[in-house]
């Protein structure tokens, strides 16, 4: 079943699903082997250099959503949203290039880590300063909407980005053009060592939809198949002409904000407690427990993700550094 | 009939809205109301809704949908109210729109215009020239027009462009100036200067409303014998490094005239490309002449006093020649 077929055929999910699980896998899992890799032994190795910022236990999100939507869709992921290239077809060697500055990166060695995009394949870069990317999301879904097409724009961001008055201005104005925008927060309950409670006055993002006129609502993050379902309902309602759709994923961010933070601040609990919740984890015990796949299947699928990165990273280390000369191309059309 | 620099600029975009139907306007007030210049006055009637886009008050918003609009393929066209609101959308323009196409590839063609400058009494946030900073960041494009032909070609060319454009029409122009213009479609190249007046003495190389400051000082200049050579940027990034360089080996003496604050404006990295390139040509110092490093001020004296006039330009050009 394609992606396409997907989204527009069934706006609700029609109870279980072992073709769409393993879609969810492969993902989910593709996306944490790749993170794995960089955070745990390119950075480590040196071979990967600046900020290196993964979601190891939050790749529900983007899988759930990302598999909710058509290619011409516009995605703008953040920076936690890995799978949503992988989905879109980049293929991962791609994407270790980008993390070491090679040529054969999405930029070519112009920016880093999940600072890329591809405009042929509808992914829009995010911007460091995060909530940037709302009113520009606002703007992919006006002119969605300009054109006369059924598409959508989709924008992730973080709990801490909805401190930033961009994403106030973005979702405002969507709200009041009546855009098809579909706003995914992923609150994974930290912005850098600041803890929910002191970026808000309030228990839920979900909670400020009201004020903008816009339907939201509170999903579990750490379950695939309910972002997914969320996912669903919310595009359904983007691309019916109705709005705006906010989803608050509800997740936790298991590492610190990036590769150099060890994140002391985090009450050690809290990790046990939200291991136990792992999205991965917990879409292989359901499996497993439908009997769609058996252990020795999984074995198998993890050794094979395994070597694809293998390769991929050998693939990446012979890609090129940038040549300096190139240094001045492209500031401009040319 | 005469047309205004205002009706100019309407023109302008009003042509290539019937010409492109991907390019659009959006803004505060800029629909029922026509802007507060009125620019897009009469637009809503002729172009409906969709294409003129009235926006709450949110310019960091308007930018960053203006941004996404052109990543999606259309033409924006998105108005600041006054051009010293550009300052709330410093960080979609710099960060954002700027640095698409260099670090992945993804053109934004869009326009962000507005009126900007003093001399109205406007005060500290109705008179500014914000585009130093603007000047300041490679990926962007900066005009400043003087008159009414070079409005209509250069907010046409921007229109036309692949890279995101900042155009600061100035608002005391808006009706002050007029000329006939030509029938039929024509746009101005961006990057090209042209020099408004020959001379031999000095030159003045300036933009904007400022050009007509050096214009009144050049001809009163002229009856002391004093040849004024007056060169209009219009384009501010980037610049057209030959004309600048090209006047001052031919007079030797030069003066940079900007309506802008003196630190960090255009004239300290245009002095310093006439250092570097063309300073043997030069028979005197490099003279700038800038508005004060101090807030717009409101009160009709004080900003008299703030902003450079023709009594200033005429001041330093005789220094100059005596030198």
């Amino acid at each position: 079943m394609s992606v396409a077929q997907l989204a527009t055929n069934v706006p609700e999910l029609s109870g279980e699903d072992p073709g769409l699980a393993r879609r969810f896998l492969r993902y989910m899992a593709l996306m944490r082997e790749v993170e794995d890799r960089i955070e745990r032994k390119l950075y480590r190795q040196g071979k990967v250099v600046g900020g290196v910022y993964v979601a190891r236990g939050q790749e529900a999100i983007p899988v759930g959503v990302g598999l909710a939507t058509e290619p011409a869709d516009v995605i703008f992921p953040s920076h936690r949203d890995l799978a949503i290239f992988l989905i879109r077809g980049v293929p991962p060697r791609r994407i270790f290039a980008q993390y070491m500055g090679r040529v054969d990166g999405l930029t070519k060695g112009r920016d880093g880590n999940m600072h890329m995009g591809d405009i042929k394949l509808n992914i829009v870069s995010i911007i460091s300063s995060i909530g940037a990317s709302v009113p520009v999301a606002a703007g992919a879904a006006l002119a969605m909407k300009y054109k006369g097409t059924r598409n959508i724009s989709v924008c992730f961001f973080g709990d801490g980005a909805t401190s930033r008055g961009d994403v106030h201005e973005g979702i405002n104005l969507a709200a009041v053009q009546r855009l098809p925008l579909v706003l995914v927060c992923n609150n994974n309950q930290y912005a850098y060592s600041t803890p929910l409670e002191k970026q808000m006055a309030i228990a839920n993002v979900a909670d400020r939809a009201p004020g903008y006129g816009i339907p939201a609502e509170i999903v579990d993050g750490n379950d695939v198949f309910a972002v997914h379902a969320a996912a669903r309902r919310a595009v359904a309602h983007a691309r019916a002409g109705h709005g705006p759709y906010l989803l608050e994923c509800k997740t936790f961010r298991m590492t610190g904000h990036s590769a150099h933070d060890p994140a002391d601040y985090v009450p050690k609990h809290l990790f046990t407690e939200w291991e136990a919740k792992d999205p991965i984890r917990r879409l292989l015990d359901r499996m497993l427990d439908a009997g769609w796949t058996d252990r020795d299947e999984v074995s198998g699928f993890y050794a094979e993700l395994r070597e694809e990165v293998d390769e991929a990273i050998r693939w990446a280390e012979a890609s090129p550094f940038p040549d300096p000369r190139t240094l001045t191309d492209n500031v401009y059309e040319q | 009939m005469p047309t205004t620099y205002l009706e100019a600029i309407r023109e302008g975009i009003w042509e290539e809205m019937e010409r492109d139907p991907d390019v659009f306007v959006i803004g505060e007030d800029i629909g029922v109301y026509g802007g507060a210049f009125k620019v897009t006055a009469g637009m809503l009637d002729r172009f409906g809704e969709r294409r003129v886009v009235d926006t709450p008050l949110a310019e960091s918003g308007i930018v960053g949908a203006a941004i996404g609009a052109a990543l999606m393929g259309l033409r924006p066209v998105a108005e600041m109210q006054f051009s010293d609101f550009i300052a709330c959308a410093y960080d979609q323009i710099v960060n954002f729109a700027a640095k698409c196409r260099y670090r992945w590839g993804a053109a934004v063609p869009m326009v962000v215009r507005g009126p900007s400058g003093g001399g109205i009494h406007g005060g500290p946030f109705h008179s500014q020239n914000p585009e130093a900073p603007f000047i300041h960041t490679p990926g962007l494009k900066v005009i400043a027009p003087a008159t009414a032909y070079d409005a209509k070609g250069l907010i046409k060319a921007a229109i036309r462009d692949n890279d995101p454009v900042l155009f600061f029409e100035h608002k005391g122009l808006y009706r002050r100036i007029k000329e006939d213009l030509p029938e039929g479609d024509y746009t101005v190249p961006i990057g090209k200067a042209r020099v408004v007046r020959e001379g031999k003495s000095v030159s003045v190389i300036t933009y904007g409303a400022m050009v007509y400051v050096a214009l009144e000082a050049a001809e009163a200049l002229e009856k002391d014998g004093v040849s004024v050579e007056v060169v209009d940027l219009r384009t501010l990034l980037p610049f057209d490094e030959e004309a600048v360089l090209a006047t001052v080996r031919k007079t030797s003496r030069v003066i940079l005239l900007h309506e802008d604050t003196l630190t960090g404006g255009l004239g300290g990295e245009l002095a310093a490309r006439i250092s570097e390139h063309a300073f043997e040509y030069l028979d005197a110092p490099v003279a700038r002449i800038a508005a004060a490093d101090t807030p717009v001020p409101f009160s009709a004296p004080l900003e008299e006093a703030f902003l450079p006039n023709r009594d200033k330009v005429i001041e330093k050009a005789r220094w100059l020649c005596a030198y």
